[in-house]
């Protein structure tokens, strides 16, 4: 059993060969014209070519060697795009290759009837059908994905997670789901088939990761719209320029038209081939920084509208909270010493394996040194916790000892023939309206007093939602908890809203009027129940951990199960956008050296003067062009690993986010090229290459 | 720039932006139905034409059919006014008694004032009846202007409504802009250009006699009206003494008074308000200046009271203005410096107390090179087109001034209207990018900015430089249109690129020097203007359209903040990056070389 790959290097030597391989092999005409910008300058690198070959066969329009130079030149610019693309898709294939090496030809003990005493037969998994049963016994690897209908098991998911522990799967409730690929460690289980062959997790993961199917994104292809625009207005820029050349010349009687060549060259350098050659490797590495976040999403549009969203429904329990509450004090009510309360509790929770129970041991213990004692020894019988009863306890020599919520004891007291005393009634509130979870304690129909069970917040969280805030998310908890109690949970962690009493409709509710309000919403999940809210939201992250329904419902899945990673996606979302839009101004701003590196180039010996504007000092008009040229195509190279990393993001706010990426893309893409193309020039100078 | 230029520029400033803010909050009132003051003078009127058309003003329209409407009606007004022009000789008010206009000049004409351009191949007071005059270019003076006022309102409903379908009615808000907002503003500015002695009536030319006979020798012309020469190639000249001369007059108050107001500019004489009875005086010339960027200026702030943020208005106003001020520095500079060359055959072109020194070439004595300057710069920045002084004779760079604002696409201030709506689509890419920037989809006053609106914004922003662009190319490498070019060298290039840049973003203005009524330029100009300007609208209603169904995204600290100074950089920015990157390359061939060609003459 192959375990899952480990996070390879951006820059490792061999994705590097088969991309450079790639690079070559996707100058396909059929691949370059779904891309227009770097169509165009394939065709010019083609064009120049031919006219590289009409110069050596003895009519050429400028020396065959500033051709030859001017189209290899061109050639690579549209190679290093590519392998731009192939760079971004490797890492990628090489998980993908991986995994398919865990996919191999798999039998599934077909059962006639999905039970375990059934009868049934060895099959391969291909011939597996939704609704299908099978068994599965320790030591097995699952064939399909589906739905545990019978049984109990450990599971190693090590090789869609890397978690190397293994996980319980059981029939019913929130963990029933298996994925195929995955191996039985212990026990059986008894599984229905949910997905088709070719359509389970697996194959979507692969697909995934390969990005074989990978659409372009709303925002992709109105930035595509944008640069194809930019590229039929420099087309005509500088296909008109061979007029005007020809009329100047005429009209000032000195110089010769411009080379076609020399436009070729000008409308590469100026089309913005630095943001398309890149564009679709930011997609394919902002899918793949989720992967490797463990993340799984089901379309590049899932990823960007993570960027986008404006709401994070976050529950309570598992994000915010620690998983456990812990007893953090005892408030006995009237007449009753705090230790006696302390023993009744302590007795009341010896039974109660929950952390809940366990921590009001541990607090008796800690406050007045009262001792575990053997329960079997005092002869008890447990009452355990039933959804009817909602409270948990024991008997005891006659002793009916309990705890439980507050409606829950009061009715218990009652049936007693007792009465709930409103101090301890209002010590209930009190503790609840502080964020905490009041536990009362009755021994028969006498009410003892309060347990203070607390939620705690995760550490860090609050900084977090800080953060979120001024990135303009707002965060909403959801929690079952009643609003005083959420109330004091939300202040605490510094969350924005809450939603209190929660119920799946309520969420449902929640999420559509947040829509009808045009915010984008996201949020985790993993029970049935949260596969509607899953399906409504915009971004809904699924916990691997969840329910078959969960996990359809999400476009997302998050192997970890870490609802926290909400924000790390967000984060990831941002990137993607933010790296496609500081690129293009950097592209954009590129042009106004090379324009100033060009046009003195190809003017001046028609309008002498023209000259003044060659600022660079550039040494020959020749070697201007090539500079130009050269630096065109290296910068693609030079931005590759930003692009595959992607533009840092920080979480300050819009208008300081803005600012800081102009200053560093736009005046910096003014900047950066009249350097550039300065040093390359003397770099060919020096070489006596001009 | 003489302290003069400076104050000069800053009380120009100053002035149109006073007047801005109250007349673009009462403009808001107008379209949106509120009451505006004037609607117990206008109302009964308002209601007539309503009833005589047959129309519902209530009716709202989607955009295709707001599109469909536009189209209809400007090209019924291109009809009537191309039949006006050639019938006039059979149609009174004609005291002059001019024959009909011939059909390519009709074609032209009709074209330039339907489109708001104003291009004029034709001298006004030789060519054009009062009739066609008054019926014919002045009634479109002002229905191009609402035209071009009510595509931009329907933009911003595009804006301000949340998840409608449809953009308002372009019966109701061509009325109401004339009848409200055109008609009283040329009203105000014809009277006070009448007490400063701009002539109005309807009587025939008058006839006067000279004080000084005057004595000339001009060549003697054949039947068909060709020179005739001499066996040595010379023309054969007669010498005639002129005793007596004509004086053009005409209801010219009335045309400048909304020439000006609705960025048409084109002239009831053929030099425009270079011309005595169109501009007499300094003050006339500052009043129809300001009138010129009046309502351009207005409209922005309109905006801002329209889409329900104030805040909003003033980054594209602010825009505007900085490049504005940006360019007439330099235009001031240049003609308030003057021609070094010059200072070779000891002509001092500096200012001195008594006179105002400079680039005198082609500017009337009265304003000088300060107001002719600044007349130039507001005339290109907004799609005015009128002129006191003649853009051929500016200094090379004092050319490209307006060359460049024109190439814009006519958005600093730009026509009233279209001026706005080219802006917001720059304002839609600049949001886009910098949308993708701060890691967001873009989007502007709560709008997602998509895929469609890129597109539809890309077309705006692409269609008048495509036709420059290839008509000047079309233009240099035929002998039909090199033909028409008068000045050599590079000047040459640049009158060419000039006429295009005029005609596609439906300016008017022109270099002369080039002989612009042949079927090649009459033709091809008017093929430039007509995609100018509606190849441009068009789009622009598809993205009201488009923005009306959005709903409204609530602002956060994670969107884009649209009313920063920040913002006006980026958007300035993108508009001069545009118009560089395109134009760069055919600039340097024009004015960019001949400025250094005379830098280097005179070292």
């Amino acid at each position: 059993m192959p375990s899952r790959v480990q996070p390879v290097k951006l820059l490792e030597p061999a994705i590097v060969r088969r991309a450079v391989g790639d690079a070559f092999r996707k100058l396909d005409p059929r691949h370059q014209v779904r891309n227009p910008v770097m169509f165009v300058a394939e065709v010019c690198a083609a064009f120049s070519t031919g006219l590289f070959v009409q110069a050596v066969s003895g009519q050429g329009e400028a020396p065959a060697g500033f051709i030859l130079a001017v189209s290899a030149w061109l050639w690579f610019t549209v190679l290093f795009a590519n392998l731009a693309e192939a760079m971004a898709e490797g890492r990628g294939k090489a998980q993908a290759d991986a995994l398919r090496r865990s996919r191999q030809q798999l039998f599934a003990k077909y059962l006639f009837e999905p039970s375990r005493g059934s009868q049934g037969s060895l099959m391969p998994a291909s011939s597996m059908h939704v609704g299908d049963a099978f068994l599965v016994e320790a030591g097995d690897v699952i064939p399909c994905d589906g739905e545990v209908v019978e049984g109990i098991a450990s599971v190693d998911e090590s090789v869609m997670t890397g978690e190397s522990a293994p996980v319980i799967r059981e029939s019913g409730g929130d963990r029933s789901a298996v994925t195929g690929g995955t191996r039985v460690l212990s026990d059986w289980l008894v599984v229905r088939v949910t997905a088709e062959p070719g359509q389970t997790f697996l194959d979507r993961m692969i697909a995934m990761v390969e990005g074989a199917r990978r659409q372009r994104t709303p925002n992709e292809i109105a930035l595509s719209i944008l640069l194809a625009a930019l590229t039929i207005a420099f087309l005509l820029g500088v296909a008109t320029l061979l007029p005007f050349s020809h009329y100047s010349v005429h009209a000032a009687g000195t110089g010769s038209p411009v080379p076609v060549t020399v436009l070729v060259a000008l409308l590469v350098c100026l089309i913005p081939t630095t943001i398309a050659g890149l564009l679709s490797a930011i997609g394919i590495a902002g899918m793949d920084r989720m992967i490797q976040a463990n993340v799984i999403a089901t379309s590049g549009r899932a990823v960007e509208a993570a960027g986008d969203v404006d709401v994070l429904l976050l529950d309570k329990t598992g994000t915010i909270t620690l998983g456990n509450r812990q007893a953090t004090a005892f408030h006995a009510g009237a007449g009753v010493r705090e230790e006696d309360l302390a023993a009744t509790a302590q007795l009341a929770s010896l039974a109660d394996e929950t952390p809940e129970g366990r921590s009001i041991v541990v607090l008796a213990k800690e406050r007045f040194g009262i001792r575990g004692r053997n329960m079997q020894a005092l002869g008890a019988t447990l009452v355990p916790f039933t959804a009817q009863s909602r409270m948990s306890g024991l008997d005891l020599d006659g002793r009916r000892i309990r705890k439980g919520a507050v409606d829950a004891v009061d009715r218990w007291v009652r049936e007693q023939g007792g009465s709930f005393p409103e101090d301890v009634r209002s010590v209930a509130d009190r503790v609840a309206r502080e964020g905490a979870t009041p536990l009362v304690v009755a021994d028969g129909p006498r009410v003892l007093g309060v347990v203070r069970l607390k939620d705690v917040v995760k550490g860090g969280i609050r900084s977090r939602f800080a953060e979120l805030r001024s990135m303009g998310i707002t965060t909403v908890m959801v929690t079952g908890d009643n609003p005083l109690t959420a109330a004091a949970i939300a202040a605490e962690a510094g969350v924005d809203d809450f939603l209190a009493e929660a119920t799946p409709e309520t969420k449902l509710r929640l999420i559509r009027e947040l829509q009808e309000g045009g915010r984008l919403v996201a949020m985790t999940g993993d029970g049935t129940n949260d596969a509607p809210a899953l399906a409504q939201a915009d971004v809904a992250l699924a916990m691997n951990s969840g329910t078959q329904a969960a996990k359809e419902a999400g476009n997302m899945v998050d192997l970890d199960s870490n609802p926290t990673k909400l924000i790390e996606v967000v984060e990831i979302g941002k990137q993607v956008l933010m790296t496609r839009g500081s690129l293009t101004t950097f592209s954009i701003a590129n042009d106004v050296a090379k324009y100033f590196a060009i046009i003195p180039a190809i003017f001046v010996a028609t309008y002498p003067p023209l000259g003044a504007l060659n600022v660079m000092d550039l040494a020959t008009p020749a070697s201007a062009v090539i500079s130009a040229v050269i630096f065109n195509a290296l910068i693609i190279v030079a931005l590759i690993p930003l692009a595959l990393r992607g533009v840092p993001y920080r979480p300050v706010g819009a208008a300081a986010l803005l600012r800081r990426n102009l200053l560093v893309y736009g005046l910096g893409g003014l900047i950066a090229p009249f350097a550039g193309i300065k040093a390359i020039d003397l770099l060919l100078e020096l070489l006596r290459l001009t | 720039m003489t302290a003069h230029g400076t104050a000069y520029l800053v009380v120009y400033t100053i002035t149109l932006l006073a007047l801005a803010r109250p007349l673009g909050v009462y403009i808001a009132r107008v379209y949106e139905g509120r009451p505006c003051g004037l609607a117990r003078v206008f109302g009964p009127a308002e209601r007539l034409l309503y009833r005589l058309a047959g129309v519902d003003p209530s009716a709202e329209m989607t955009w295709r059919r707001y599109a469909a409407v536009v189209l209809a009606f400007n090209f019924a007004g291109f009809v009537a006014l191309y039949a006006l022009q050639r019938l006039q000789c059979a149609l009174p008010g004609n005291p002059s008694h001019l024959p009909a206009v011939g059909p390519a000049l009709s074609f032209n004409t009709a074209i330039s004032f339907v489109t708001n351009t104003n291009w004029q191949n034709y001298s006004g007071e030789t060519a054009m009846s009062h009739l066609t005059q008054t019926l014919g270019l002045t009634v479109q003076n002002f229905l191009s202007a609402a035209t071009g006022m009510a595509v931009l309102v329907a933009l911003i409903r595009g804006f301000a409504r949340r998840t409608a379908a449809t953009i308002g009615n372009f019966w109701a808000d061509t009325v109401r802009g004339t009848l409200y907002v055109l008609l009283p503003l040329s009203l105000l500015v014809a009277l006070a250009l009448v007490s400063q002695g701009v002539v109005q009536t309807y009587s025939a030319p008058k006839r006067i006699t000279l004080v000084q006979p005057l004595e000339i020798e001009p060549p003697r012309t054949d039947a068909s009206g060709g020179t005739i020469h001499d066996t040595r190639g010379n023309p054969v000249t007669a010498r005639v003494t002129v005793t007596g001369q004509t004086l053009a007059v005409g209801p010219v108050a009335s045309q400048v008074a909304i020439k000006q107001l609705g960025t048409n500019g084109g002239g009831f004489f053929s030099v425009n308000s270079a011309h005595p009875f169109e501009n007499p005086t300094p003050l006339s010339g500052f009043l129809e200046m300001i009138a010129i960027l009046l309502i351009p200026a207005a409209l922005c702030l309109t905006f801002g009271e329209m889409v329900g943020d104030r805040r909003q208005g003033w980054p594209l106003l602010a825009a505007m203005v900085v490049i504005f001020i940006g360019f007439a520095v330099v235009a001031l500079t240049c003609e308030q410096r003057g021609n070094p060359l010059l200072r070779q055959l000891a002509a001092d072109p500096a200012a001195t107390l008594d006179h105002a020194g400079g680039n005198m070439e082609g500017k009337e004595v009265r304003f000088g090179p300060v107001a002719s300057a600044l007349w130039a710069t507001a005339t290109t920045a907004a799609s005015n087109g009128s002129v006191n002084a003649m853009h051929d004779s500016l200094t090379p760079l004092g050319g490209l001034v307006p060359m460049v604002l024109i190439q814009f696409g006519e958005v600093i201030f730009g026509g009233v209207g279209s001026g706005l709506y080219g802006m917001l689509s720059f304002v839609i890419v600049a949001v886009f990018i910098a949308g993708l920037m701060v890691g967001r989809t873009p989007e502007y006053l709560g709008k997602k900015i998509q895929s469609f609106e890129m597109k539809m914004a890309s077309l705006v922003i692409l269609a008048p430089p495509a036709c420059v662009l290839l008509g000047t190319a079309v233009a240099v490498a035929t002998t039909a249109g090199r033909s028409g070019v008068l000045n050599p060298g590079a000047h040459g290039f640049s009158e060419i690129l000039y006429a295009f840049s005029s005609a596609a973003n439906n300016n008017g203005s022109a270099f002369a020097g080039l002989s612009g009524n042949t079927p090649f330029y009459n033709l091809g100009l008017g093929i430039a203007m007509v995609v100018g300007r509606f190849w441009t609208m068009v789009p622009i209603l598809a993205i009201a359209g488009s923005l009306v169904a959005k709903r409204q995204t609530p602002l956060s600290a994670g969107t884009l903040p649209t009313h920063t100074p920040l913002f006006v950089v980026l958007l300035i920015g993108t508009v001069l990056l545009v118009a560089a990157l395109t134009f760069l390359p055919a600039l340097a061939l024009g004015p960019i070389a001949e400025q250094l060609q005379m830098l280097a003459a005179a070292h």
